[in-house]
């Protein structure tokens, strides 16, 4: 197999690479030896990049059960004096806030990089949270990369930073940065040490009280160190375009926005790039703000670095106006733009947004929201549930979870009502049995079972909780691009595993009443839904069927796929299909002929049982239309 | 340096960041400065993908209103939707054939009439370049292959810092030794479309 590109020998050669594959080089040009992360986008092509890569990279990685797992063996990693890295999303950091917060005050010994990354605009999450709050909670330095390049150099000298200062860094990107693509230029691998030693020293690393006493100290004293770094830091610098009208403190991706705007307009004034923006180099901030006329700042989230320089110029007296988000320049929400910045700016220095941009006449547009793929077993678990609860499913609440299947959300499927984050599916459905009489219904995937679905499912027995707890077992991480988990055989990296056997676990933790069914079989999944819906007492059902996207890969592999379509002789038009099963790939046209999309089929045959007149069936060998 | 800031949308599963990457790539291998946005996540899953490509001396990888010097569109109605990125000098090529979103086969919503969106961008600018890039896809062998189509029509604009060969040279090195005749077969359509049509 050719090698990854991410693994090119060739030095100064400049590569196109994603912000995420960048990350990784930057690592493997440090000399890592321990990776651990959970899947989460924008995050999730760090580990897709570990992935593939396997023992190529010379680095032990694994996809571990949750994001604070993964914090932990990565911490274990750094007390043996090795180099180790985790990654996450943004609310995989709340997951593993608890280690977190306290890995602080042990502090690191192999350079250790925890990477975040925040999605402003919720692209692909259930909230916009500021992260960099994190590493102002934790106090915890942290690097913020606005192109790949210096994603590439931030992570790899993130590892001597953290080892000079003995914490671990947090490297803080948002979606932009990490789907981003753009030229890297290439430094040499090296490789990691392999295995480290654990020296013992419980009064640093048993943080019972007296100990985190004195740890807590040790980080104040590691965090002035970080301040002196900050203020002489390469990655904080001062830009300076000619004239002192104007001084713009900026971060992350809305840096690369300013300095196009900048450059484009022709305005003269200084850019204070802040790409160590914790701690905050007051030094440096301050002379910046004192060396122009007015200040603005321009950072995606909350106003943190713009309240920081309010705090460094009261302090030190200086009379200059900052301006941003307090002076409703720019937003708190949504991530940033070259028009976020045209029209912010642009206000402040009163040049009008000229933008030439095309205002056609209105014509009325149908959404496209993400939906569900054709094929999708999810859509059939749905489908057979909702037969099962014929009038009941007006008052029937989806407690939905994190994954494909809260695509469920779309019409007409309508099936999810609550959704908080990982695991909330199967907590709150215990909630509501207790606070309602309304059936109470629980849905979540196999990964995120692994992640977080098994204790509530224990507290569910527990405290007898009643409920139908649906497990959809797809055989895989779907959503964030169908990484292994626990329940597939396979670990990270490739190589195979036994894992575990989520029927087991389910058994395990005490569930009398517990199915598996293919949902692909809607009568059979039906009954299995009617027996659970009648169950006195916690019913699980592991609806269980490949990823239809995997699924037709193999088959088109060993040549056994076929797509379907519609005999349209036999067809009434009742549009059942349509109406109560809305594949993709099943399309109505202004006339009322309902026919199938063979480009989009991916051959499930399963609106082969939907269909009340037997209208359904497969393309015949030729490929000819009946 | 010139710059050239280059819009691609469509529909998830539709190629819409392979073309991007071979965009992208292309204009690196000739020594432009390239960077761009790609679209990963939850969107794939048959919502609207955007990929945004800046060549040239740019740091931003996101692409303002009025700002892109074209719009390549995989999807007819997904062109219109990403008018407010494009000025009347804009070269807008776009693919012929719908992708009908749920929300209107379920009937919900309406999949408005081409020939309405088609004049209605018409009438703000005057480089719409149509290309019936998914029924040539299927001459060439695979509705698939309708993105290296596009590519072609993108490549015959002359817009592109590359030429059409080294455009081309460079996607058959990225796809699949057993597609490479294919999709030989596909980018030249796309090049011939272009030509015989408005460009």
């Amino acid at each position: 197999m050719a090698m990854h590109p991410v693994l090119d020998k060739d030095v100064n050669k400049k590569i196109f690479l994603l912000g995420n594959e960048a990350i990784v080089r930057g690592a493997l040009e440090a000399g890592l030896d321990v990776a651990a992360a959970y899947p989460g986008t924008p995050s999730s092509e760090i580990g897709n990049t570990f992935d593939k890569m396997g023992d190529d990279a010379g680095v032990y990685f694994e996809y571990s059960t949750n994001e604070k797992v993964a914090m932990e063996v990565a911490a274990a990693g750094s007390a043996c004096n090795l180099r180790a890295m985790t990654f996450m999303k943004h609310v995989g950091l709340n997951v593993a806030a608890d280690a977190y917060m306290t890995i602080a005050y042990t502090g690191v010994r192999g350079g250790m990089l925890m990477v975040c990354a925040d999605d402003p605009s919720c692209h692909s999450s259930q909230n916009e949270q500021d992260n960099r709050y994190y590493a102002r909670l934790a106090n915890i330095p942290m690097l913020e990369p606005s192109s790949c390049s210096e994603a590439k150099e931030m992570t790899r000298l993130g590892f001597d930073l953290s080892e000079e200062i003995e914490l671990p860094i947090l490297l803080r990107t948002t979606t932009r940065i990490n789907h981003m693509r753009g030229i890297v230029n290439l430094g040499p691998l090296v490789p990691g040490k392999g295995k480290g030693y654990f020296d013992k020293d419980p009064g640093r690393f048993v943080t019972i009280p007296a100990h985190a006493r004195t740890g807590h100290i040790n980080l104040l004293k590691r965090m002035e160190k970080a301040m002196e770094i900050s203020e002489n830091s390469p990655f904080n610098k001062v830009i300076d375009l000619g004239g002192d009208e104007i001084g713009i403190v900026a971060s992350g991706a809305a840096y690369n926005y300013v300095i196009d705007y900048m450059k484009s307009n022709g305005i003269k004034g200084k850019v204070l790039k802040l790409g160590m923006s914790h701690p905050v180099p007051e030094k440096m901030c301050a002379d910046f703000m004192a060396s122009v006329k007015m200040v603005a700042v321009a950072e995606e989230g909350e106003p943190l670095l713009e309240n920081d320089l309010s705090k460094i110029a009261y302090q030190r007296e200086l009379k200059v106006k900052i301006y941003g988000k307090n002076t409703d320049h720019f937003s708190r929400r949504n991530e940033y733009s070259p028009d976020t910045i045209k029209a912010g700016l642009g206000k402040l220095l009163n040049i009008p947004v000229n933008d030439n941009k095309l205002v056609p006449r209105k014509v009325e547009l149908p959404t496209r929201p993400p939906s569900l793929c054709p094929g999708c077993p999810h859509r059939h678990t749905y489908h057979a549930l909702k037969k099962a609860l014929g009038q009941k499913f007006k008052e029937a609440i989806y407690s939905t979870d994190i994954g494909c299947y809260t695509l469920g959300i779309q019409s007409p499927l309508n099936s999810a009502d609550f959704l908080l984050c990982m695991g909330s599916s199967v907590d709150a459905a215990g909630g509501f049995s207790k606070a309602t009489d309304q059936p109470a219904l629980a849905f979540l995937g196999d990964s995120t079972f692994f992640h977080s679905g098994i204790h509530g499912l224990i507290n569910a027995v527990w405290n007898e909780h009643k409920f139908v707890y649906t497990i959809l077992d797809n055989r895989t991480t779907a959503m964030t691009g169908h990484q292994p988990n626990p329940g597939m055989g396979r670990r990270g990296g490739g190589a195979p595993s036994k894992g575990s056997d989520i029927e087991s676990i389910v058994r395990g933790c005490g569930v009398e009443f517990v199915r598996v069914v293919d949902p692909n079989d809607i009568k059979a999944t039906t009954q299995v839904y009617k027996e659970a819906l009648a169950y006195d007492g916690l019913a699980v059902v592991i609806t269980k069927r490949a990823c239809a996207l995997l699924e037709v890969r193999e088959w088109k592999k060993e040549g056994s796929f076929t797509p379907y379509q519609v005999d349209q002789e036999k067809c009434k038009k009742c549009k059942v299909c349509i109406n109560t099963f809305a594949c993709p790939a099943i399309e109505l046209d202004n006339e009322g002929v309902v026919s199938i999309n063979e480009e989009y089929c991916n051959g499930c045959s399963v609106c082969v049982q939907v269909c009340p007149f037997g209208a359904i069936g497969p393309v015949n060998d030729t490929g000819v239309k009946q | 340096m010139s710059q050239l800031r280059i819009v691609i949308v469509g529909v998830g599963g539709q190629g819409v960041l392979s073309a991007a990457k071979n965009i992208g790539g292309a204009a690196l291998e000739a020594g432009h400065g390239v960077v761009m946005s790609e679209v990963h996540g939850m969107a794939q899953r048959g919502g609207v993908v955007v990929c945004n490509i800046c060549i040239g001396d740019l740091d931003s990888s996101l692409i303002g209103n009025g700002e892109a010097d074209v719009i390549l569109s995989f999807e007819p109605i997904e062109a219109y939707r990403a008018l407010n990125l494009a000025n009347k000098d804009t070269i807008i090529i776009t693919n012929t054939a719908p992708v009908i979103p749920v929300t209107a086969s379920i009937g919900e919503m309406k999949y408005p009439d081409l020939d309405d969106i088609f004049s209605a961008i018409g009438e703000v600018n005057s480089n719409l370049i149509k290309v019936a890039a998914t029924e040539l896809a299927k001459e060439a062998g695979t509705a698939l292959a309708a993105n290296t189509v596009m590519l072609g029509a993108l490549a015959a604009t002359g817009k592109m810092p590359v030429s059409a060969d080294d455009l081309k040279k460079y996607m058959l090195s990225k796809v699949p030794p057993k597609t490479v005749e294919m999709n030989g077969k596909a980018f030249d359509m796309g090049v011939n479309a272009c030509n015989t049509g408005k460009c």
